[in-house]
């Protein structure tokens, strides 16, 4: 059987996924786990264009690895020394919730593993930015528009509210 | 409905004054407060004046009988259709000339108080229970069914409560209050289980479909019996136990002679001339029933009336509160109301009880209420309500005087006043029906007689005492009811009630029984003799007599220790060997119970307590893990 | 095709992984920011699903990859208000420990 190197790539992006999101959760240092979830970040992106959708790997890249994380690594930086190692997890809770985890996985994969998915005979359809724009702004029984603007609204709440919950208190008692 | 649907007005009107004075009176000035609340009870009296007048004489009679007449009536309850509680106005012969009495004494009551309550505390608030009780006791009489009737009789009760506790800084007022409700609600019991008995086999609580001569449901409920009784006897019985109750009738009258610690005007409202008849009512209300069906129960009437009358009449001739020997005297003569109901037939000629007892009732609450009131003159103008302290006040206080002693030779029974035309009916009923009963009768005019003049002559002649100012003749707004009164007290006897109150509605022909009324004037005249020697001048006489007859005469004073009978059998026998065993299980196994629940909660609550960390992460953890262990029994369960 | 050759279990099986990563960590992190960042893997691993299932199964709709999409919109909302609520607690507390910070009102 030979490897295609479709799947090549899939395996290097899987691998990446799996290595550094583990890390991500089990690194000592804080930085370096922020490190770690822009690169699992990243590499879903790979996957995205993968799957073809190349707008989804773009925002997923711009805000994903764009913005959040560079929000996160601000964030810490503002609240943490860089060189600060945490203390080890205690083994009592690691072992536990590595236990609920490892047990909530298999239970997940094996009943992944076992459905039969309907494999789809559909005509896969073009996804372009065309195709994106206007379904976002239509009102037809295909649009978004309404979760569209519920989205900007909530946005706006969110600016709004962050800059109130962040802001210094000017009175304080 | 017929003409007389405004007749609804006559309760309504002290109601709305009740409510009115209630909530705003404490801003107004007293003496607007009690002008506002007299004239509200005189709109009401002029409206039943004119009742009374359309109902005798204008349309209340069809082919000569007077009907029952339905003016008002409303489903207040429906529960089903067969079971619904009704509000509503029923008028015929009693009915009606209650609600003369109640109005008349009523505003007389209002007006004289105006005077009397005048500079104490809590004016408004005497006006404004004056109103409901006036409310209470006349939607008593005019309803319809025996629920209305229960509702409004508790009613009654309430405001009787309210206002014996009038002055609720006195300690005594507050325990005769609750003497009062308490003897009267256990008498109620009796009562309400009467009527769930009686609406239980004859399905209705409605009076007319009740009294309606030879009614179908009560002739099948006679029927049943119960341990060789009927059920409608039985019932009849428990229901006339709340009468007796509210009549003070032996043995549930200890708590009338306490009540005389409420206002004076009080006492001549609801203790002399209409509440305490609301028993009389109740038995003349169910008259039919008693009479054609419950006989035996009739007889219960006549002899719980007999005995009580001569009861209360020994006591009365050694009481020396003035109050408290008119309270006995009003349950003697309640007794003879009784009796009189008990003695009587019905329709026709053999009815001649049922109308004597309603007549005595109706001049009864004019001489009575006027000796009432008279009562309170005297007691304003002494400050002291013993017998002791008074006495030569005819110079000071001349209208009371005259007024009182024509009160006292009305109740005397002396000719041409109106207690000697109703009690000689009843008298005469009494002779027709039970020889026994007739002389217990006759021997209570006679007592009746010498202790009305023992205080008249006590209070008015005899020694002059020293008092601490000079008495004087109290206001004119006290003396005009007085002087009312005296004149209906006069005038009352010359209704020709046997044309107008009868036990089937037809009139019939009454007419005195010479023999009779001569040898009860002359037992009256006697009674009064003796006590015109006896106390008319301070003399050893009386003293002489109590040392002779020493062992009556402590009885009698001590009111034949029926108090202490109570006390005796509430605290040694009822608290001793049934209140406090329950009293105990309740505290030592109910209550305990509950206090082991409580108990285990929080035990069990302190020590799950640490679970409620705090801590998010561990929330999150028993949650995903709880999750995790559904979804595994869940596929262990159904994917199989 | 870019997929082909790769079947729909194994994008499938990689954001399961990814997903109980973030679970591990929302359980043991104490710092609040490194669960923030737990979060956001979560959130990954169910765009991931989206996107997988709709181009697998319904290739001519576009509802799961709108349905990502929101969702990152949220997710970066999210971690906004988040940040500024780590930055608040930081200045009352001193710390972001999130054992350390167990009282609502301060």
């Amino acid at each position: 059987m030979e490897i295609t190197v479709h799947q090549l790539m899939f395996g290097l992006f899987s691998a990446l996924i799996l290595v550094f999101s583990v890390l991500t959760v089990t690194t000592r240092r804080i930085l370096r786990a922020a490190t770690f979830l822009l690169l699992v970040l990243v590499s879903t992106a790979g996957l995205y264009f993968m799957l073809s959708y190349e707008f989804m790997a773009a925002v997923q890249l711009t805000l994903y690895a764009g913005g959040i994380v560079v929000l996160i690594i601000f964030s810490i930086l503002l609240t943490s020394h860089i060189s600060q190692k945490f203390e080890p997890v205690g083994w009592k809770k690691a072992y536990f919730s590595a236990l609920a985890a490892v047990a909530g996985a298999i239970l997940c994969i094996t009943s992944i593993l076992q459905h039969q998915f309907q494999a789809t005979t559909q005509a896969a359809q073009e996804v372009d930015m065309k195709l994106i724009g206007r379904s976002m702004l239509s009102t037809d029984r295909d649009g978004y528009v309404l979760p569209f603007e519920v989205i900007s609204i909530l946005l706006l709440a969110a600016m709004v509210g962050s800059i109130v919950v962040a802001k210094r208190k000017k009175l304080k008692e | 409905m017929s003409g007389f649907s405004y007749t609804v007005l006559i309760p309504i009107i002290p109601l709305l004054m009740f409510l009115f004075l209630g909530l705003t009176g404490h801003k107004m000035k007293p003496a607007i407060a009690g002008l506002i609340g007299t004239t509200g009870l005189f709109i009401s009296t002029i409206v039943s004046y004119f009742t009374a007048y359309q109902y005798f004489f204008v349309s209340g009679k069809v082919e000569g009988v007077y009907q029952k007449i339905i003016a008002f009536n409303t489903v207040w309850l429906k529960l089903s259709d067969k079971l619904h509680i009704d509000l509503g106005v029923l008028l015929d012969p009693i009915s009606v000339m209650m609600l003369v009495v109640i109005t008349t004494v009523s505003l007389m009551v209002h007006i004289y108080s105006n005077g009397y309550m005048k500079g104490e505390r809590g004016f408004h608030r005497f006006f404004a229970f004056l109103s409901l009780f006036s409310f209470s006791m006349l939607g008593l009489v005019l309803a319809t069914n025996i629920f209305q009737m229960y509702i409004f009789w508790e009613l009654v009760g309430v405001s009787s409560f309210l206002l014996i506790s009038f002055y609720y800084e006195k300690p005594s007022a507050i325990k005769a209050g609750k003497k009062a409700f308490i003897v009267t609600r256990f008498a109620d019991l009796g009562f309400l289980l009467g009527i769930l008995l009686l609406s239980y086999f004859t399905e209705t609580f409605d009076f007319v479909t009740l009294t309606t001569p030879g009614a179908p449901m009560i002739a099948q409920a006679a029927g049943v019996t119960f341990m060789g009784f009927s059920v409608v006897s039985i019932a009849l019985v428990l229901i006339f136990m709340g009468g007796a109750g509210k009549s003070a009738m032996f043995p549930l009258h200890i708590w009338l002679p306490d009540a005389m610690e409420g206002p004076t005007p009080v006492s001549a409202l609801i203790h002399a001339a209409t509440m305490v008849v609301a028993g009389v009512y109740l038995v003349a209300r169910m008259f039919p029933v008693f009479a054609l069906t419950a006989p035996d129960a009739l007889t219960v009437v006549a002899y719980v009336g007999g005995f009580s009358s001569l009861f209360a009449a020994v006591i009365a001739c050694t009481q020396n509160d003035i109050k408290r020997v008119l309270a006995y005297s009003t349950m003697s003569q309640i007794g003879y109301m009784m009796l009189a109901l008990g003695v009587s037939g019905y329709g026709g000629h053999d009815g001649l009880g049922f109308m004597a007892s309603n007549f005595h009732l109706f001049t009864h609450a004019m001489f009575k209420a006027l000796l009432f009131l008279g009562a309170g003159s005297i007691i304003h103008a002494v400050h002291s309500n013993l017998m002791t302290e008074m006495g030569g006040l005819r110079k000071y206080l001349p209208i009371t005087h005259i007024t009182f002693l024509i009160a006292c030779l009305t109740i005397a029974g002396v000719p041409f006043l109106s207690g000697f035309f109703s009690k000689d009916e009843i008298l005469t009923a009494a002779y027709h029906h039970n020889k026994i009963l007739f002389f217990v009768e006759y021997a209570v005019a006679g007592l009746t007689a010498f202790y009305m003049f023992r205080l008249y002559f006590n209070i008015f002649w005899g020694e002059e005492r020293h008092y601490h100012h000079t008495p004087h003749e109290s206001p004119l707004v006290m003396t005009i009811p007085l002087m009312f009164l005296a004149v209906a007290s006069i005038f009352a006897g010359y209704i020709p009630f046997s044309s107008l109150v009868t036990s089937d509605g037809a009139p019939f022909e009454a007419h005195i029984e010479m023999p009779i009324a001569a040898a009860s004037v002359g037992i009256g005249l006697l009674g009064i003799i003796i006590a015109w020697f006896m106390y008319k001048k301070p003399k050893a006489a009386p003293d002489k007599m109590a040392s002779t007859f020493k062992h009556l005469y402590k009885w009698s004073y001590n009111k034949f220790y029926m108090d202490e009978v109570y006390l005796f059998v509430t605290k040694k026998i009822i608290f001793a060997y049934i209140s406090r065993p329950v009293a105990w299980f309740d505290r030592h196994i109910v209550d305990a119970t509950m206090n082991g629940f409580a108990w285990a909660a929080n035990y069990a609550s302190f020590h799950i307590r640490d679970l409620q960390s705090g801590q998010l992460q561990k929330y999150a953890f028993v949650f995903i893990s709880s999750v995790i262990v559904l979804a595994l029994s869940f596929v262990y369960f159904f994917m199989n | 095709m870019l997929t082909s050759g790769i079947p729909m279990e194994a994008f499938l099986v990689v954001s399961t992984v990814m997903f109980f990563a973030g679970v591990y960590g929302f359980l043991t992190r104490r710092n609040l920011i490194t669960i923030l960042m737990s979060v956001e893997l979560i959130l990954n691993s169910v765009n991931i699903n989206f996107l997988v299932f709709n181009r697998f199964l319904y290739p001519n709709h576009l509802q799961g990859h709108f349905f990502s999409l929101f969702i990152i919109a949220i997710a970066a909302a999210e971690a906004a208000v988040a940040i500024a609520i780590i930055i608040n607690i930081y200045r009352h507390f001193n710390t972001i420990n999130v054992e350390n910070v167990d009282k609502m009102k301060h």
